[in-house]
């Protein structure tokens, strides 16, 4: 048995660690990505608009 | 209702009824006198009476192209008054076991009636019932307008309502006959389990669908929050429940896991429970509700999208410090001890985004006891958040767990978060859904808020103290090195605050009594010029919105 109780561990402790970083790393240049400011305005603003109803163009 | 659906509607609704009905019948014939049998029963029950709906109304007229220009808000109606109506019977039950701790004698010598058998009725009625109910009508809510579109059909939602409040009475019904798998927060049966995920996968496909048809470029943030909850929830409910019943005409069944799996398996479920249905799917809530309430764009739309992923990375590793000290690896619990307290930060973010976008709004939360729910909300999720950090660390839960802190702990996350953010959405949706002015009485909604805040304060005060008194007792020694105190002495010491704690609950319930009369006078009420728009306008229209801090 190859995928014991060590090699998982030690799995969960190197890869994770990465994984995880790397996945933080992405959502931060996501959500500082200049040309995404806009849109992000937008949106939050975009709710605070009164007119309820569908848009059906 | 049936008015609204089309023929093609109406027609696959009765088949849906036709179906359920077949399946009714078999359980009922195949459970015969076990609990499975009765709810075969109730299972018929509910499709006849679904039947009798559908074709009473089947040769109405189809429901016009009009209908087309406007939001399809009747499911969220049905489900907000579902929701204040399980907040009532649950919190009712909640409080009569909180009196049955004080005097365990209240049970009447009657199975149904002892800890055992109320207490999951509690749980699953509040997180359920009450939640799940307000987290489905205000989702169908959110969904249309942030992506102004209407849903894409009239069925679907009612049958997401519809099925989940059939799985909740399956549930609640079972729990009072002695039916239960025995796992905290997941006691349904195997039955009611693929029940749910059948709901489940329908709501999780219809909100997909409506967000396909979207007219905004860019998804708002509270559809990630409530569509993490949505994903999350089932696949935490389908691994935590994989089972095999002892028979197909049984409602017994044996997990597929059993000891520390078991409880890892459970205490995942269990943690993410808290950290996707109470947490995720509330702050979908807030971040829809509170900004349109207060009539200001979110603080930080950024910190919004950071801190949503952090909860969703962070909070899936934190169950295991459910298993402190026990059979289960030290670095697992180690694992979820970190996460734990990392989870501190995504979490003060998101309550701090919305402590700050109402910062400059303050005359409003002190005018609107409605913005003052949504407000304290944020604040006592910040609070418990904290707390749960902290209550995770290894040393701190050797003293915590098993004692009352834990109660008051989730009380706080309960009452203080996940129930004044509810109220204060429904409050706001109520008149907007219904077209009126405002809530039939501002001062009951004021008398809800302080029964409410009151209730929630004596609660947890209640529990803290007696949690550490607990705590401390259990683990106090003498010279001899052993225990100072028996079990019993520390259950006399908790007496007073068993009592203060259902007085605390008795306050709240009191309050959500309030707020279904207050909701069901405002639907009655007859509209005065019913307003078109939404009853609050922002302040500024247009482009020119301040910006605070950014």
């Amino acid at each position: 048995m190859t995928l014991d109780h060590d090699i998982l561990v030690w799995f969960s402790k190197s890869f994770g660690l990465f994984y995880l970083l790397a996945m933080s790393l992405v959502v931060l240049v996501y959500a500082y990505w200049p040309s995404n400011k806009k849109p992000f305005e937008h949106a939050a603003q975009a709710i605070l608009q009164d007119d309820d109803k569908p848009y059906r163009g | 209702m049936i008015a609204q659906l089309t023929k093609n509607e109406r027609q696959v609704a009765l088949l849906i009824l036709l179906a359920l009905a077949v399946v009714g019948i078999a359980m009922a014939a195949g459970g015969r006198h076990d609990p499975f049998g009765a709810h075969g029963a109730l299972v018929l029950l509910a499709a006849i009476v679904g039947s009798f709906a559908v074709i009473s109304g089947y040769y109405a007229p189809e429901p016009p192209e009009s209908r087309l220009d406007s939001y399809y808000d009747d499911p969220s109606k049905a489900g907000i008054i579902l929701a204040m109506i399980w907040a009532v019977i649950a919190m009712f039950v909640g409080d009569w076991v909180a009196w049955l701790l004080v005097n365990p004698n209240l049970t009447f010598d009657a199975g149904w009636a002892s800890f055992g058998r109320l207490r999951p009725v509690h749980t699953s009625g509040v997180i359920f019932g009450f939640g799940g109910n307000a987290l489905i009508a205000t989702s169908y809510y959110v969904m249309q307008r942030t992506s102004r579109a209407r849903m894409p059909d009239q069925l679907t939602p009612w049958f997401v309502l519809l099925g989940y409040n059939l799985f909740c009475v399956i549930a609640a019904t079972g729990y009072l006959m002695g039916v239960t798998q025995s796992k905290e927060y997941a006691e349904p049966e195997w039955y009611a389990d693929i029940w749910l995920v059948i709901v489940w996968v329908a709501y999780f496909v219809l909100y997909l669908r409506t967000l396909a048809r979207r007219k905004e470029p860019h998804i708002y943030v509270a559809n990630w929050y409530y569509l993490a909850f949505i994903l999350v929830v089932a696949m935490l409910h389908i691994v935590n429940n994989l089972a095999v019943p002892i028979s197909w005409g049984s409602a017994k069944s044996y997990s597929l896991f059993s000891g520390v799996q078991d409880a890892m398996t459970e205490w995942w479920y269990g943690h993410n429970a808290v950290a996707f249905f109470l947490t995720s799917g509330f702050l979908g809530m807030l971040y829809y509700y509170m900004p349109k309430r207060a009539g200001r764009p979110i603080y930080s739309y950024r910190m919004s999208i950071i801190s949503f992923w952090g909860i969703t990375f962070f909070y899936m590793w934190a169950g295991s410090h459910h298993l402190h000290y026990t059979a289960l690896p030290q670095w697992v619990q180690s694992l979820g001890m970190t996460f734990s307290v990392m989870l501190l930060i995504p979490s003060w973010v998101s309550a701090g985004n919305a402590l700050m976008t109402l910062n400059g709004a303050w005359h409003k939360v002190r005018d609107d006891a409605v913005l003052r729910f949504m407000m304290v909300a944020a604040v006592f999720y910040g609070l418990t958040t904290f707390e749960g950090s902290f209550m995770a660390i290894r040393p701190v839960n050797s003293l915590s767990h098993y004692t009352d802190w834990t109660v008051g702990h989730v009380h706080a996350g309960a009452l203080g978060w996940v129930a004044m953010i509810t109220f204060g959405a429904i409050y706001a949706s109520v008149p907007w859904l219904w077209k009126r002015e405002a809530m039939y009485s501002a001062r009951l909604v004021e008398a809800h808020f302080w029964l409410a805040v009151g209730g929630t304060v004596i609660y947890v005060f209640a529990m803290w103290n007696s949690g550490i008194i607990q705590g401390l007792m259990w683990r106090t020694y003498n010279e001899s090195g052993t225990l100072a105190y028996s079990f019993v002495d520390s259950l006399v010491a908790m007496h007073p605050y068993y009592i203060a704690r259902a007085v605390g609950g008795l306050f709240f319930l009191l309050g959500a009594v309030i707020g279904l009369y207050n909701i069901w006078m405002t639907i009655r009420t007859a509209p005065q010029a019913a307003p078109e728009t939404a009853a609050d306008r922002p302040v500024l229209a247009g482009g020119a919105v301040l910006q605070a801090g950014e």
